[in-house]
């Protein structure tokens, strides 16, 4: 397999599970109980590291979910002591795991192979030279394993969960009223988060993970109204900014990591501004085509009581400005309701009976 | 009669702290009950409790004869206060309303036809299934509550528990959710709410129950509506007229006698 298409596929593979997982984060309100996980779960790798000696494998999973599940179970404990908000035990909690996680590193890597850089900003571009081999066999780039795996168990759980996770995140009293133990449901989907993030490390880091998690399901959910929907097109967008993300990054010879975030983000941005229903742009150009439509329904409604009036005649019974009252004739014109020749408006049929119709409302 | 729900000396909550004291109450099959108290008196954790949603601290509930700490109460119906609702979630009508079938439906993530078929019906019933395909975000507080109500109804309830129903909505709703509980309870579902309008409780509902942490008095309104028992669930004055067999309950405003408040806005004047 090419260089470059193992590169490709690591980062589609990572963005497409972090933002499938993520959308639940999303809509359960745990953004940045995400960010939260994805720095601790270094701690989780460290320890690994200083266990085993590696950080690939088995065990870095096994301490890094361990610790990403501890990080939930800590920020519930603070928060439920009634002394802290929740927001509040989220800052207090991740810096302590992850700044030890850290400290772990700089004072033991030496030992374990271990650098900093690797753990915060990912190593995508090194991923195919790390092969997966079993009995003298390459079975191609571990990245690929692992995330591949993590992926499909991703997906296997949303697909075997759906509705539960569906119940749980939008009324999880009902959940616990029919006997599905939201707080069961709750962490396993952290479990899972925990193990998605880990995966995602060798692709983007601890630093940039969140925005694999959050960013592409935020976009879906300002483009659909249903969270099946949702759930494919976060996968979608994450994917899409992966591949875009490392045509930027080979454009601008700049980070693969730091591009694929850019990416996630001018795909928000450019849902945030035209998506159909609740873009911002969109909402000013349906607003702007409302109000050209009721004034040109104004224009008729005044025709039908007093035909043969002059442009001049409009703009002072409006008060309109020239340019207005130009618009919003050539409007009813085009549109086949006025008769276009001469100073004097007078409505076409069409105009008539459109005029009728609007003025009942 | 066949007792549905049964509390006997419920508390929940330690020492000073306790949202519920001592509670023992019953409620028979058929029965159409509402829960009533100030805010705070522990309504909701009531219903919670009942829902098996929390666990006594001491006492035992049963739901159909069978202690909840045993097994969930698989068919209870459940409408939470709408305020808690989170209306921009991505979900149409229909699909909330499928998530009430969740135990009896199958394992795969999609509905089956069966599941659809009884949305279907359960909207026709509740008049809104024009509405099934609109998103949450734009509806009514009536619709709202219909929606709820439907989601509730499709897992075919025995137990019908509502929060607030009344609240959030104007009169005119009022009337017609009550009215809609009320047939719902004639098809025999047995229904309890908690409500802060104790008038649409006098005109609509056959049996009250006044709590404030403690179980103050249960029984018809006529018989439960009085200045005494409703002074000493709301810890404050109420005032309660009858007129032609007709009952209506003011609450005077809370530490002033009524006098004292007009004479003060007749100065202010």
């Amino acid at each position: 397999m090419s260089y470059q298409v193992t590169i490709i596929l690591t980062g589609v593979l990572t963005a497409a599970s972090c933002a499938l997982i993520g959308s639940f984060l999303v809509l359960r309100r745990l953004s940045l109980v995400g960010d939260a996980i994805s720095h601790t779960v270094v701690l989780g790798i460290v320890l690994a590291a200083l266990l085993t000696g590696g950080i690939t494998g088995i065990p870095t999973l096994i301490g890094a979910t361990v610790v990403g599940v501890l990080t939930v179970v800590l920020v519930e404990l603070v928060t439920r002591s009634g002394l802290v908000k929740e927001d509040a035990a989220i800052g207090l909690v991740f810096p302590a795991l992850f700044a030890l996680g850290v400290l772990l590193i700089s004072r033991y890597a030496s030992n374990v192979h271990l650098d900093v850089e690797h753990v915060l900003y990912g190593e995508i571009a090194y991923t195919p030279f790390d092969t997966f081999v079993v009995a003298g066999w390459d079975l191609g780039p571990r990245a690929l394993w692992t995330l591949g795996g993590i992926g499909l168990l991703d997906l296997l759980f949303v697909l075997g969960f759906y509705k539960e996770l569906k119940l749980a995140t939008f009324d999880s009293a009902l959940a616990a009223a029919l006997g599905l133990s939201p707080a069961v449901i709750h962490y396993a989907l952290m479990f899972v988060v925990s193990l998605t993030t880990v995966g995602a490390f060798d692709a983007v880091g601890a630093v940039l993970v969140v925005a694999l998690l959050i960013v592409p399901p935020s976009t879906a959910y300002l483009l659909t109204d249903r969270l099946a929907a949702m759930l494919a097109l976060s996968v979608i967008a994450g994917a899409v900014s992966a591949v875009g993300g490392y045509a930027l990054a080979r454009l601008l010879d700049a980070s693969i990591a730091g591009s694929m975030a850019t990416a996630t983000g001018a795909l928000f941005a450019l849902a945030f501004l035209f998506s159909p229903r609740h873009g911002l742009v969109t909402r000013q150009l349906r607003a702007a085509q409302q109000r050209r439509r009721f004034a040109v329904d104004l224009l008729l409604e005044h025709l039908r009581r007093s035909e043969r009036e002059t442009q001049a005649d409009i703009e002072e019974e409006f008060g309109w400005s020239s340019g207005q009252a130009r618009r919003v004739i050539r409007d009813a014109t085009r549109r086949g309701l006025l008769n276009p020749a001469g100073d004097r408006l007078s409505l076409t049929e069409a105009g008539r009976s459109a005029a009728a119709s609007a003025g009942r409302i | 009669m066949r007792a549905l729900v049964e509390l006997e000396n419920v508390s929940f909550g330690y020492g000073e702290a306790r949202v519920i004291e001592d509670v023992s109450l019953r409620l028979d099959s058929g029965q159409y009950a509402a829960l009533v108290g100030p805010s705070g008196a522990g309504k909701t954790t009531l219903l919670k409790l009942v829902l098996g949603m929390l666990d006594a601290t001491q006492g035992e509930v049963r739901v159909g004869g069978r202690p909840l700490r045993d097994r969930p109460p698989a068919r209870v119906g459940y409408v939470p206060q709408l305020e808690t609702v989170d209306w921009n979630f991505p979900m149409t009508v229909e699909e909330v309303v499928l998530l009430g079938r969740i135990r009896r439906s199958w394992r795969w993530p999609w509905a089956s036809r069966e599941d659809r078929r009884c949305v279907r019906q359960v909207l026709e019933q509740l008049g809104i299934d024009s509405l099934s395909r609109h998103h949450i975000r734009n509806l009514s507080g009536g619709q709202q509550q219909r929606v709820f109500l439907a989601r509730a109804l499709v897992a075919e309830p025995d137990l019908l528990v509502l929060d607030e129903p009344t609240t959030g909505v104007d009169a005119r709703t009022v009337d017609s959710v009550l009215h809609l509980l009320a047939s719902l309870n004639r098809k025999g579902i047995t229904i309890l709410m908690t409500t802060h309008d104790l008038n649409a409780v006098a005109a609509h509902v056959p049996w009250a129950i006044c709590l404030n942490r403690r179980l103050i008095a249960q029984g018809t309104p006529e018989e439960v509506f009085t200045e005494e028992i409703l002074s000493e669930t709301y810890e404050g004055e109420m005032l309660v007229l009858r007129q032609d067999g007709m009952l209506f309950v003011h609450q005077k405003p809370h530490g002033h006698a009524y006098s004292d408040v007009m004479s003060e806005v007749l100065s202010n004047e």
